[in-house]
């Protein structure tokens, strides 16, 4: 009651567990379209109204599904995000933060680099397997280091991951010197060798399956099997874990990993698929992005095959406007993170509700 | 409800303010259908790839260029379709795909990294035909339709380097500094033969002038990093430095100058490709320029009427695609002009030559040299060099340069090769 004089505030924000699966659905459906409008407006802001607001859609799907090869490079982008958001998603339901990806995959595309180099004659179903296993297994290597340090030292896992990318980045520097095309360029020439076989017409056809294997095996892996619990377990609670026998350390350390592997898969799929040669930005940021695409998925591999065609269609979609409106990358970059700023917003009204004042004084005067 | 009003007018504000941004960046090159277009030219359809877009001085070079040779010869402003920031790897082949799938009759490339991939397209689309400029690979691979160009740039840093050498004098003789101190700095890319051919020249140019000019040169490993090339140059001038130049493509070493000025300092700038006279009015001299207009009025004829163009193109000042950009004339004198004008015409004629033996020495044991095959006499002026002008993977060096006394730079092929750290440039 001595409240009543007290301006009370316009609305207040409460945490919801209860949503119904189809509401949560209607609203994610909703902030895709909200996205696609903010783009839109985005779009004729940044180009003066030089572009009508209609024709921007059509141009877009015009630069993804324009032609038979649009689709196969938007399906080609869509694979090389996925494939990292799934590498992604064991680490995270562990809770344990890599955001090291970039570097993961990209000392994975060195591996199978100096695979190449070492064994030049070798017939190439041969030397992609030993490609195949570099890549993994350098991959790999960067993410046990952190995990191992984590597990055991308690190391902070996001500053250590980063900082791996770094390592990546300056390793990858010191082997394009060797290996580049003209002294002092820093440009090397693509490999001759250890190329995927084409496959629907185009060089990057396996990686495309392979990545879509990976994916279905994730799924199982992470909510089927023993391991995909422990994961889980260790991510709720390290406590929890431990009471009821599950090996923290080992759990983090093998996670990692997995974690890391795949990334170095990404980064052969990446040599052997798409550009055969290896340098400093091969991985272009994918890595960061992987993230982003991970959550919105909430970690189900399945649901990123969606969430990373979204952010590869947009990204490609904005790129054939961009080049038809005579923009440069960075307005494809601005549409891009507004479109992702509003989805990722979208998770706001999933998870908490807003109620607002007025209609409760209203409800409490009816009574 | 006056607090949703308060949020809705925000919202609305933004967007109002979204839009009139946009309206002012909005500088269409519309118009552009001359009287002179031949009918064949009209029909023209152009696409280029930039590694990055309009921000940088490198790629404005070519824009401006490509738009100035479409205004002349009445190309449709909108059959020049541009692609920016395309990386040199297999996006550089999807772009040139695109450009084909979009109809284009020409397609241009304008990085070095970008070339293997361009091939690969020129392979694939034999009616088309590929540009490429700073390559090397145009003789090797010998497509019909893949072309490499470039432009003897050497010349016009020599010319900026005489500019530079007189500014040196200028301060010697004001008492500003010594002749010992008469030190520049260097802030270039990479260390390839197309950075060091470039500063060599413009060093020799300045010598040519000022016999006791020095010069520290300095990398930054990246073609585009305002920060790293700000902080490289003022490290130059922390270091004594009293004239700086450069071989990257941002605004940076200018903005470090005009800085250091401000500060106190005396020092001035010369640069490359951009005129930087707004940008650092009281330090800038002038800058050199490769000028692409003139090669894209060449090859859009040749493209329209079905000639054929040069496999690898050198520009050069008689040509005009190498040129001085405006002098400053707050920093630059008429003398000095004058000066300029009488060594162009001695490079014209021949008589002065850049890369001329007896002009400099070189001392072959010092490490930045290890990977040159070269011959000199007792008091080091070069006898023989050998170059690697044609491209291979192990970099052999192929080609004997020294001809006439001079290294003839540019002449095996467009893209230079001169790779040689002669005395009196420190790398650090």
């Amino acid at each position: 009651m001595k409240n009543k004089t007290a301006k009370e505030p316009l609305m207040r924000i409460a945490k919801r567990t209860d949503m119904p699966v189809k509401q949560s659905v209607i609203i994610r459906a909703a902030a895709v379209v909200i996205a696609l409008l903010a783009c839109g407006v985005t779009i004729v802001a940044i180009t003066g109204g030089k572009v009508d607001f209609l024709s921007i859609y059509s141009e877009m799907f015009e630069g993804a599904f324009g032609t038979a090869r649009r689709i196969k490079i938007t399906v080609r982008d869509t694979c090389a995000l996925l494939c990292l958001a799934v590498a992604l998603a064991p680490a995270f339901k562990m809770r344990f933060w890599n955001i090291g990806a970039e570097g993961q995959a990209l000392i994975g595309a060195l591996a199978s680099c100096i695979a190449v180099k070492l064994f030049p004659n070798m017939p190439v179903a041969p030397l992609l397997l030993i490609m195949f296993f570099f890549s993994v297994l350098a991959g790999a290597l960067w993410g046990i280091i952190p995990g191992y340090f984590k597990a055991s030292l308690g190391a902070n896992e996001t500053l250590f991951t980063l900082m791996m990318n770094y390592v990546a980045i300056q390793l990858v520097k010191y082997f394009v010197v060797l290996w580049e095309k003209q002294k002092g360029s820093g440009v090397m020439s693509t490999l001759t060798t250890g190329m995927l076989p084409k496959l629907f017409g185009v060089d990057y056809g396996w990686s495309i399956v392979i990545i879509l294997i990976l994916t279905v095996l994730s799924y199982i892996y992470m909510k089927y099997t023993k391991h995909g619990y422990e994961i889980a377990v260790v991510g709720e609670s390290e406590n929890t874990a431990r009471y009821i026998g599950i090996n923290v350390k080992k759990v983090i350390i093998r996670t990692m990993a997995i974690s890391g592997g795949l990334c170095g898969l990404a980064g052969f799929l990446l040599v052997s698929g798409t550009h055969h040669l290896v340098k400093a930005d091969l991985v272009g940021g994918n890595g960061f992005t992987a993230i982003i695409v991970a959550w919105l998925a909430h970690l189900n591999p399945i649901v990123m095959t969606l969430t990373s065609f979204f952010v590869a269609f947009l990204d490609v979609g904005t790129a054939k406007i961009a080049s038809a409106c005579n923009l440069n990358d960075f307005a494809s970059d601005v549409v891009v993170g507004v479109a992702l700023f509003v989805i990722l917003s979208s998770e706001f009204f999933v998870n908490y509700k807003v109620i607002f004042n007025r209609r409760k004084k209203a409800i409490k005067e009816g009574e | 409800m006056k607090k949703i009003i308060a949020v809705l007018l925000a919202a609305v504000m933004l967007f109002a303010f979204a839009a009139c941004g946009g309206n002012g960046d909005d500088k269409t090159t519309t118009g552009a259908e001359g009287t002179t277009a031949s009918a064949a030219v009209a029909d023209l359809k152009v696409g280029v790839i930039l590694l990055h877009n309009e921000t940088v001085g490198y790629d404005e070079n070519f824009i401006n260029a490509i738009n100035a040779a479409g205004e002349t010869l009445g190309v449709k402003s909108e059959n020049i379709i541009f692609k920016k920031d395309i990386n040199e790897d297999s996006a550089c082949y999807d772009a040139c795909v695109e450009l084909v799938e979009d109809g284009c009759d020409l397609i241009f490339a304008d990085s070095f990294g970008h070339e293997e991939f361009v091939i690969k397209a020129a392979k694939e689309y034999p009616d088309v035909q590929f540009f490429h400029a700073t390559g090397t690979n145009s003789k090797i691979v010998n497509l019909s339709n893949f072309h490499n160009a470039f432009a003897s740039i050497y010349q016009g840093r020599y010319l900026a380097g005489v500019i530079a050498g007189l500014k040196l004098n200028e301060m010697i003789e004001a008492g500003t500094i010594t002749a010992e101190q008469a030190k520049m700095g260097y802030i270039s890319a990479k260390p390839y033969a197309e950075c060091i051919s470039g500063y060599t020249s413009y060093y020799l140019g300045a010598k040519s002038v000022c016999p006791s000019a020095t010069m520290t040169v300095t990398y930054t490993d990246s073609w585009a990093d305002l920060a790293l090339e700000q902080e490289a140059a003022k490290k130059l001038i922390e270091a004594g430095c009293v004239l700086i130049s450069e071989h990257a493509d941002t605004d940076g070493s200018p903005m470090a100058c005009e800085n250091a000025y401000a500060e106190g300092k005396t020092v001035y700038h010369v640069g490359y490709n951009v005129d930087f006279t707004d940008i650092a009015p009281k330090t800038n001299l002038v800058s050199s320029k490769i000028d692409w207009t003139p090669y894209f009025e060449h090859i859009f004829t040749a493209v329209a009427e079905g000639k054929d163009v040069e496999t690898d193109y050198c520009g050069s000042l008689a040509t005009g695609s190498v040129i001085l950009t405006d002098y400053n004339d707050a920093t630059v004198t008429d003398a000095m002009k004058a000066k300029v004008v009488e060594v162009k015409k001695g490079l014209e004629d021949g008589s002065i030559k850049v890369f001329d033996v007896s002009a400099f020495t070189v001392t072959l044991d010092r490490p930045e040299n290890q990977y040159v095959k070269a011959e000199v006499d007792a008091e080091g002026h070069l006898t023989s060099f050998t170059a690697d002008a044609v491209s291979d993977a192990d970099f052999t060096p192929d080609t004997e340069s020294v001809i006439d006394g001079e290294v003839a730079e540019s002449v095996h092929r467009s893209a230079p090769y001169f790779n040689i750290i002669i005395d009196g440039i420190e790398i650090v």
